[in-house]
């Protein structure tokens, strides 16, 4: 398989389990993110990639060769760290030429690719600066002129986006991602924030306590997450506690809800999660009757942030959200009663 | 010694602190300075331009004589031998401390914790009493010498002292720890994901140290050179207790003017110009560390 390939790769340190026999494979030119919270193993994945870590089991292959025990300086792909890790005695120059050097490129070629980079990451005057000299934003963009320089098979980025401002974050994510699509490189990028993954990833690596939770593009994985953990991780769920009667149907509040079939249905009187977004419930006056996955709850709150509008319910005991524009919100306020409706194919069944 | 240099700055730049204040609060180190440091040192100017008395001291008076004798070749000789080994031993122990503190700094928190205060340890004893210690452990009757005999190294025990390794050995052992403890704070501050970086780009762990942790080492490194130089350029003991007299410094040359030959007059103007050579060498050391790269 041309790109690079994971198989059953565990790391351990000091007894515990950072890593737990994970099995990816990233094509060619794509690219994945590796999303979890804090402590979920996907640092510590992507240095074993990076070759920084020796992974105690498991193998891992780059266009079908075995580069398990190949050294982070004899894989030399392109790597961002968190911290950018730029060269404080060396100038922006240097800092990019620092590969290039080091393989014997002659000092006509070096100037060229230099030029050539700065250009790319649109600061072409700022090749003789130090690096203390330079904006957060322009720092960003010199690392990843760095980590280009070397042409890498591989682009690992560890959470590089992390120490700026949100504006600019979110500039940046845009950025990176049309210079990805350019370059056609494969690359990871490593990330707690879920709305970074989605904006940014070809593909979602959702890990949790080490393992891979669900791989999936960034919509299948919104829409169709595999278990509690997921649903919960990405995005907003309303997570309720649910008992099967029929391969369609749970019983949810002492009311039959309809939901969207699972595709290996648990049998009737088992406990499950109905998951549902806040954006899939839609919010009726509290006088229509009741019809079918319709139930009736009590506004508790109202957040109006223009654009939007979030309701937090109580339906029978069970605090829920619910997300609506402001043109289909019908104007309820605290400890109304409203009706609520669940369309059986937002209504999905976790069985984690 | 920047830390301190850098903590007066603050202390000076704050603007509550009235100027009386501030005049009690430095009167007491400048106090110090002026009786420890510069009083001496007028005493010394004054006794090398006094008249020399033969069978007393030296009488009251100013002349130039003594600097009129003081360049004879032997003494040139001294100077120029001593600044050699000064030098030798510095780049030797520079040599030695990078990589050892290197180690240590990727070290468990407790290991580097046994290691700093085994080597602050050291410090605690004179270079007199290290260099007797050396010379008993370097005799023929206890000791090395039986040791290296009984393992075939020597075909007999023998004396390993005086000798310029014995000395060389000493003077390393003494002026180590202040190496290690100047570079210690610097190479325990390089963020590792430099070296990772370099590593990544390519780099084996050793070109990473040479194009990463050295460069980034320089002005620790040249504090170093500078402690150590002077440590040893001034070194007594140790050259008169394990060296041959050809391995004596220009302190044993001066301690014979002024002891042995009763001259201390031109003692005191031997010591004045090596005082002053040792601080137009280490200043310039210093210079040279700080030229290039005043990059924060």
């Amino acid at each position: 398989m041309l790109g690079l390939e994971l198989r059953e790769v565990s790391k351990t340190f000091g007894g515990m389990r950072a890593v737990d026999r994970v099995s990816l494979a990233l094509p060619q030119g794509q690219f994945t993110c590796f999303l979890g919270p804090s402590g979920c193993g996907k640092t510590t994945l992507m240095r074993i990639v990076a070759g920084l870590e020796r992974p105690n089991a498991g193998t891992v292959l780059l266009n079908g060769k075995d580069i398990t025990d190949q050294p982070a300086h004899k894989r030399q792909f392109g790597m961002i760290f968190q911290s950018l890790a730029l060269f404080p005695h060396l100038s922006v120059e240097e800092n990019i030429a620092y590969s290039m050097r080091l393989r014997g490129f002659d000092r006509r070629q070096r100037t060229s690719r230099v030029a050539e980079l700065l250009e790319l990451i649109q600061l072409p005057d700022i090749g003789k600066r130090n690096i203390a000299q330079l904006s957060g934003g322009q720092r960003q963009r010199v690392a990843i002129a760095r980590a280009l320089a070397q042409e890498p098979s591989v682009f690992l980025l560890d959470e590089p986006l992390s120490a700026l401002d949100a504006k600019l974050r979110e500039e940046m994510q845009v950025e990176l991602r049309l210079l990805q699509q350019r370059l056609k490189i494969t690359t990871i990028l490593v990330t707690h924030d879920q709305r970074e993954a989605m904006t940014m990833a070809d593909r979602i690596v959702v890990m949790a306590k080490g393992r891979v939770q669900q791989v999936g593009a960034p919509l299948e994985i919104y829409r169709n997450p595999a278990n509690r953990f997921v649903a919960d991780f990405i995005g907003l769920s309303n997570l309720l506690d649910a008992e099967m009667v029929a391969p369609d149907m749970v019983s949810f509040a002492s009311r039959p809800i309809r939901v969207t079939p699972p595709r290996e249905a648990p049998v009737a009187g088992a406990r499950v999660t109905l998951s549902i977004r806040p954006e899939d419930i839609r919010i009726g006056p509290g006088d229509t009757g009741p019809d079918g996955n319709s139930l009736s709850a009590r506004v508790t709150f109202v957040r109006d942030v223009g654009a939007n509008i979030e309701a937090r319910l109580d339906c029978a005991g069970r605090p829920m959200v619910a997300v609506t524009s402001p043109r289909d919100w019908i104007g309820a306020g605290p400890s109304d009663q409203v009706r609520i409706t669940l369309p059986p194919e937002a209504c999905r069944i976790l069985t984690e | 010694m920047t830390d301190l240099a850098e903590r007066m700055t603050i202390l000076l730049a704050r603007p509550r602190l009235p100027s009386g204040r501030l005049v009690a609060l430095l009167a007491w180190p400048t106090l110090a300075i002026v009786g420890l440091s510069a009083f001496p040192l007028f005493l010394l100017l004054q006794v090398s331009t006094a008249h020399r008395e033969p069978g007393a001291l030296w009488s009251p008076g100013f002349e130039w004589t003594q600097y009129e004798q003081v360049f004879d070749a032997t003494f040139l000789r001294m100077l120029g031998y001593s600044a050699v080994l000064a030098t030798v031993v510095s780049v030797t122990v520079a040599a030695i401390g990078l990589p050892l503190t290197y180690l240590i700094t990727r070290m468990r928190r407790r290991s580097q914790m046994v290691w700093l205060v085994g080597l602050l340890t050291t410090l605690s004893l004179s270079e007199v009493l290290v260099s007797f210690a050396w010379q008993v452990m370097l005799a023929r009757r206890i000791g090395l010498s039986d040791l290296l005999a009984a393992l075939g190294l020597l075909s007999e025990a023998q004396s390993l002292y005086p000798s310029a390794g014995a000395m060389l050995a000493c003077l390393i052992y003494l002026t180590l720890p202040f190496s290690v403890l100047l570079l210690y704070p610097s190479l325990s501050r390089i963020d590792r994901d430099l070296l990772e970086a370099a590593r990544t780009m390519g780099a084996s762990p050793l070109r990473g140290f040479f194009t990463i942790v050295l460069p980034l080492m320089r002005r620790p490194l040249v504090s170093s050179l500078v402690v150590v130089f002077i440590f040893t350029v001034g070194s007594y003991v140790t050259p008169l207790v394990l060296g041959r007299p050809e391995q004596w410094t220009v302190g044993v040359l001066i301690s014979n003017t002024v002891l042995g030959a009763g001259n201390v007059p031109l003692g005191a103007a031997q010591a004045v110009i090596f005082l002053g050579l040792t601080l137009l060498l280490t200043g310039a050391t210093a210079l040279l560390g700080r030229r290039k790269g005043d990059k924060p």
